[in-house]
């Protein structure tokens, strides 16, 4: 059986490396458009960026996997009546087994002034150690967009001393974790500095040099700031063009039943942020989720499950987990908080530092949200195994006697 | 037996390990990892999760 994957990164290595230990001994193929082995990419905005990590700590371990890689090498077709991926270099590569992982590119700005110098977006290798490199002479760093890749780079731009202004067309940062902690995040970034700008956004870019370097920026309600740097960052864009005309439910993730096994063709699995798979807490509807630990959890699932006959494949049942580290503040969230109609806090450390919420919808715990409370956390995740109203929660939360702290009179 | 090594510095306390297998990998009140550091080999599917799961890749098994 000769098992393809196209996507050399976080989800297709944990693929091959699976297929590999569940017994796999035919061909193994690894398709990566970029010229590296697989990398993580989480220090990008973190370590890396703020100089705490050199660009060698970001390799994944290969060990001695026994893998045929093509990097450097882009799919750009599939034709799945012959089995086969169409290459950018006219070459084609025959599969029995198939497992998507091409994940997804950052979402560029497309206003006027897009092309100038000094912006930038960040999603790669590459890309990290451009922004590094252009923010030791950055004065006024413009970050477009309060997300996760927003934040944190804004975060460690002011850990490196350059000063930020942030703007979001939201009404508050960090949307994935919830739509009511939003104030505590909007206070933090201000502590430290940042000038947040929130529900505008950003009309164009300006340049008053004849270099073709950005200056500055006007935003969507008229106003004009300075920049020197400016990073882009609204977001991902999937790499699904590859597979338009396949016949592959795109929706517009890789439509997957719960095993990952693509909708139209057993042959064919997805992993990772391309993955589109039905969850429990979303009531079963698919959910796409661009998040580290999923993209590893579904990498290994792929792998086991591509070697098997579609009844005999087991199915993605763990609630989404992720992370930011934002300053001093590990934030850990469960589930699908961004789902929540409101927030409750239910731990709380005395100096107020730590703490835990419970991101509910409807009488549902939907998702659970903890700063700098780990151990904590590791408790609500076997809590939360399936989905609870919140009123068991708390009950269960009641006989537990290792909490942070009642938030008793604290709003989250 | 597998020998069950965590790179201290690498470790930011996710506690993925934990998730996976509680009865090895615990986190203390301050957020400390700890772990058997000898595990029975009945256990290899559990440890080789925890380690490709590991957002750090702090966690190392040998034998
Ligand atoms: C800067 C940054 C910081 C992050 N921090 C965190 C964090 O703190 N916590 C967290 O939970 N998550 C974080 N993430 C998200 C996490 O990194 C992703 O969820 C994860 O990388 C997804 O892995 P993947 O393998 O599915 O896709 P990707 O990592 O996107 O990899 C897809 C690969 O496929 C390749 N490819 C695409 N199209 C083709 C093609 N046609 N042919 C061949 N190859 C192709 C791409 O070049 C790429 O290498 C961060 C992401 C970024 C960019
Ligand atoms: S999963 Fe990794 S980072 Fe998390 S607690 Fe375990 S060893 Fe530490």
């Amino acid at each position: 059986m000769r098992l393809v994957i196209v996507g050399a990164s976080l989800s297709g290595l944990r693929a091959a490396q699976a297929a590999r230990r569940a017994g796999h001994e035919g061909e193994l193929i690894v398709i990566g458009a970029e010229p590296h082995l697989p990398y993580t990419r989480p220090p990008l905005s973190k370590e890396l960026l703020q100089g705490r990590q050199e660009i060698e700590d970001s390799a994944l371990p290969v060990d001695e996997l026994d893998v045929q890689w093509r990097l450097a090498t882009e799919a750009t077709g599939l034709d799945r009546a012959r089995r086969r991926i169409r290459l950018h270099d006219g070459d084609e590569e025959h599969y029995d087994r198939l497992i998507v992982a091409t994940g997804c590119r950052a979402r560029r700005f497309d206003g006027p002034g897009a092309q100038l110098d000094g912006v930038h977006t960040l999603r790669t290798l590459e890309d990290a150690i451009a922004l590094r490199a252009a923010l030791k002479d950055t004065r006024r760093l413009l970050v477009v967009g309060a997300g996760f890749i927003g934040c944190e780079v804004a975060a460690s731009a002011r850990s490196l001393g350059v000063e930020v202004t942030m703007i979001d067309i939201a009404s508050h940062p960090l949307l994935p974790f919830g739509p009511v902690l939003g104030e505590r995040w909007a206070a933090m970034h201000r502590d430290h500095g940042i000038e947040l700008r929130l529900g505008v956004g950003l009309a164009e870019l300006l340049s008053d040099d004849d270099d073709q370097r950005v200056t500055g920026a006007r935003l969507s309600d008229g106003t004009s700031l300075q920049a020197d740097t400016v990073l882009i960052a609204l977001g991902a864009m999937l790499n699904t063009e590859w597979l338009t005309g396949s016949g592959l439910e795109l929706d517009p993730g890789v439509a997957c039943d719960p095993t990952l096994t693509c909708t139209r063709d057993p042959e064919i699995l997805a992993a990772g942020d391309i993955a589109s798979v039905p969850a429990a807490l979303a009531g079963g509807a698919r959910v796409r989720v661009e998040h580290w630990t999923t993209a590893a959890e579904h990498g290994q699932l792929a792998g086991r499950n591509a070697l098997v006959a579609h009844d005999e494949r087991t199915a993605h049942t763990a609630p989404p987990y992720f992370w930011t580290d934002q300053y001093d503040a590990k934030i850990q969230a469960l589930g699908c908080p961004a789902l929540a109609e409101h927030s409750e806090l239910l731990e709380l450390a005395p100096d107020g530092g730590r703490f835990v919420a419970a991101c509910v919808q409807g009488r549902l715990v939907v998702g659970v949200v903890a700063v700098n409370a780990a151990r904590r956390l590791a408790w609500y995740r076997r809590a939360l195994q399936t989905p609870r109203p919140l009123a068991e929660l708390k009950e269960a939360l009641a006989q537990e006697d290792a909490t942070l702290g009642s938030p008793v009179g604290a709003t989250p | 037996m597998i020998k069950v090594h965590i790179d201290l510095n690498l470790c930011q306390s996710h506690g993925e390990c934990v998730a996976i297998a509680p009865d090895l990998f615990q986190l203390d009140e301050n957020d400390f990892i700890s772990w058997q550091e000898e595990v029975d080999d009945s256990r290899r599917a559990d440890l080789e999760a925890a380690v490709n799961t590991c957002p750090m890749t702090a966690i190392r098994i040998e034998g």
